[in-house]
């Protein structure tokens, strides 16, 4: 039995007369690491920012955890919490500490969950419907504190715990790259989807950024890569998809794709960038 | 009498400064509390200009928007003054002070500047900043709030700084509709003995001293905020 935890169906998406993605098809097993390469311009970082509605798809369904979130009339925000995204260029954000850059969506969704539990409470009572009361199993401080021992756990998990009180613009491209991937681990995700994340690099950082996330593939996440670090993928990846044109023109383990490609285009782009 | 006596007169031994400083307090208050007022409405506006427009609802806000913006931004100040004063809120069956009606008027003239303002603000920053926050999680709502709208007010504060020194000055026409403000305050003054040199001069050195003061505020809140991000 299959452990699917996304599921894609027929996935397509224009942009106005454009045709980006034209039919995707693909199950991610719970665990598994995806590299997604392909030519520049064929729809990988498109295919990506549709697994969690960043771009809305224009039809076709995407299954997770039960739901097709490609339904615009689901409330996506609650299915995000468990996708982590890490974007090509970092978005850390500027306004905010290191230490807040990563506190803050958990600290702000759980308070907003807290809040709403005492607003029904309140009507509870007012209402005199004792039984409906829901006992709080938590105050503001006490999920401000968890999840700032999260987030300095996290901090030290990558070696950055001095720079917990800085802003984002005092530090080189590979700490802010780290730095957004643990703060999409802050919201412990059930995958993570990573967006060309060692492109915007410079050489020497690259390194650091390609550890942590061999880190936490080992450790079992399950993740979805658009990359050109094509050792990378190799090394990573359970199965690598060859993107061209808005499909999949090419799908496998790294040995079978990279030493054995079997399409011509695949041939052709594996020619070039090896 | 010279007329610098006339006016020490006036201004001391009469009482004159009591009525120029309930003037000046007519200034700030209508002044701040419209671009309060103003800094409120218009980023809503704002917002609701830059929002994503798949459904009907932001559709309609947005032509809402537009057509408030035309009017407030088409129309003299004065204007709108006196149709507020004269004409809408006693056909409304509204009685308000003079005072309260200039604030309002000047809150939703200023909504209209500031909401230019604050839209190009937001389209200064960074689009990857609300993608990051919304691919966390967040609501679109708080995502502006929370990382949007902060940074954007770093990047308007001199516009914004402007905007309030306009609306310091265009007190100056609430006299239209009776409000005693600095420039009545003096007038009168210079009505009492038919003597305006000495008034007028006054009058020119006390708005030049607020934008002053409003000029260096500004300066020194850029200064706070730029160290806040090294």
């Amino acid at each position: 039995m299959k452990d699917n935890i996304i599921s894609v169906k027929s996935l397509c998406k224009d942009f106005g007369d454009i045709k980006v993605l034209k039919g995707i098809d693909i199950d991610i097993e719970n665990g598994e690491k995806i590299a997604v390469i392909g030519p520049s311009g064929c729809g990988k970082s498109t295919f990506l920012r549709c697994l969690n509605c960043m771009e809305d798809p224009t039809s076709g369904s995407i299954m997770f955890n039960g739901v097709d979130i490609a339904d615009t009339s689901v409330d996506i925000n609650i299915h995000r919490e468990h996708i982590g995204m890490v974007f090509q260029q970092f978005n850390l954000f500027n306004n905010k500490t290191v230490i807040e850059n990563i506190m803050l969506a958990p600290v702000l969704l759980r308070t907003k969950k807290l809040k709403k539990q005492k607003r029904k409470n309140f009507f509870a009572k007012l209402f005199r419907k004792y039984d409906k009361i829901v006992e709080l199993e938590t105050t503001e401080d006490e999920i401000k504190n968890e999840a700032r021992e999260r987030a300095y756990e996290l901090l030290r998990r990558i070696g950055l715990e001095d720079k917990a009180d800085v802003y984002p613009s005092t530090l080189s491209g590979g700490q802010k790259q780290r730095i957004a991937i643990v703060r999409a681990l802050a919201m412990n995700p059930k995958v993570m989807l990573f967006d060309e994340p060692t492109s915007a690099l410079d050489p020497e950082m690259v390194g650091e950024v390609l550890d942590l996330i061999k880190q936490l593939a080992d450790e079992g996440m399950t993740m979805v890569i658009v990359t050109h670090e094509m050792g990378f993928a190799r090394e990573v990846a359970d199965r690598v998809l060859f993107m061209a044109d808005g499909v999949i023109a090419e799908e496998g383990t790294p040995a079978e794709l990279f030493d054995n490609p079997k399409g011509e285009r695949t041939r052709q782009f594996l020619k070039a960038v090896l | 009498m010279s007329s610098w006596n006339l006016f020490y007169e006036r201004f001391i031994t009469k009482g004159g400064y009591e009525t120029v400083l309930s003037g000046l307090l007519a200034t700030v208050e209508i002044a701040v509390l419209g671009l309060a007022i103003g800094i409120l409405l218009g980023t809503v506006i704002a917002v609701v200009k830059v929002m994503p427009k798949y459904n009907t609802l932001p559709k309609v806000l947005n032509v809402i928007c537009d057509i408030y913006v035309a009017f407030f931004r088409g129309t003299p100040m004065v204007v709108q003054l006196l149709i507020g004063y004269y004409v809408l809120f006693p056909a409304l069956g509204i009685m308000m002070d003079a005072i309260v009606v200039a604030t309002l008027i000047f809150g939703l003239n200023s909504a209209a500047y500031v909401s230019e303002i604050m839209r190009a603000g937001i389209q200064s920053v960074d689009p990857g900043q609300l993608e990051a926050a919304r691919a966390l999680g967040l609501p679109y709502k708080t995502a502006m709030l929370r990382i949007v709208i902060p940074q954007s007010i770093k990047n308007i504060l001199p516009t914004l700084g402007n905007e309030f020194i306009v609306l310091i000055k265009d007190t100056s026409i609430v006299s239209f509709i009776a409000v005693v403000d600095l420039t009545k305050a003096f007038r009168m003054i210079g009505d009492a003995n038919y003597e305006y040199v000495i008034p007028y001069l006054f009058l020119a050195a006390v708005y030049l001293v607020i934008v002053f003061a409003i000029t260096m505020g500004i300066r020194a809140m850029e200064r706070r905020l730029k160290k806040s991000e090294r």
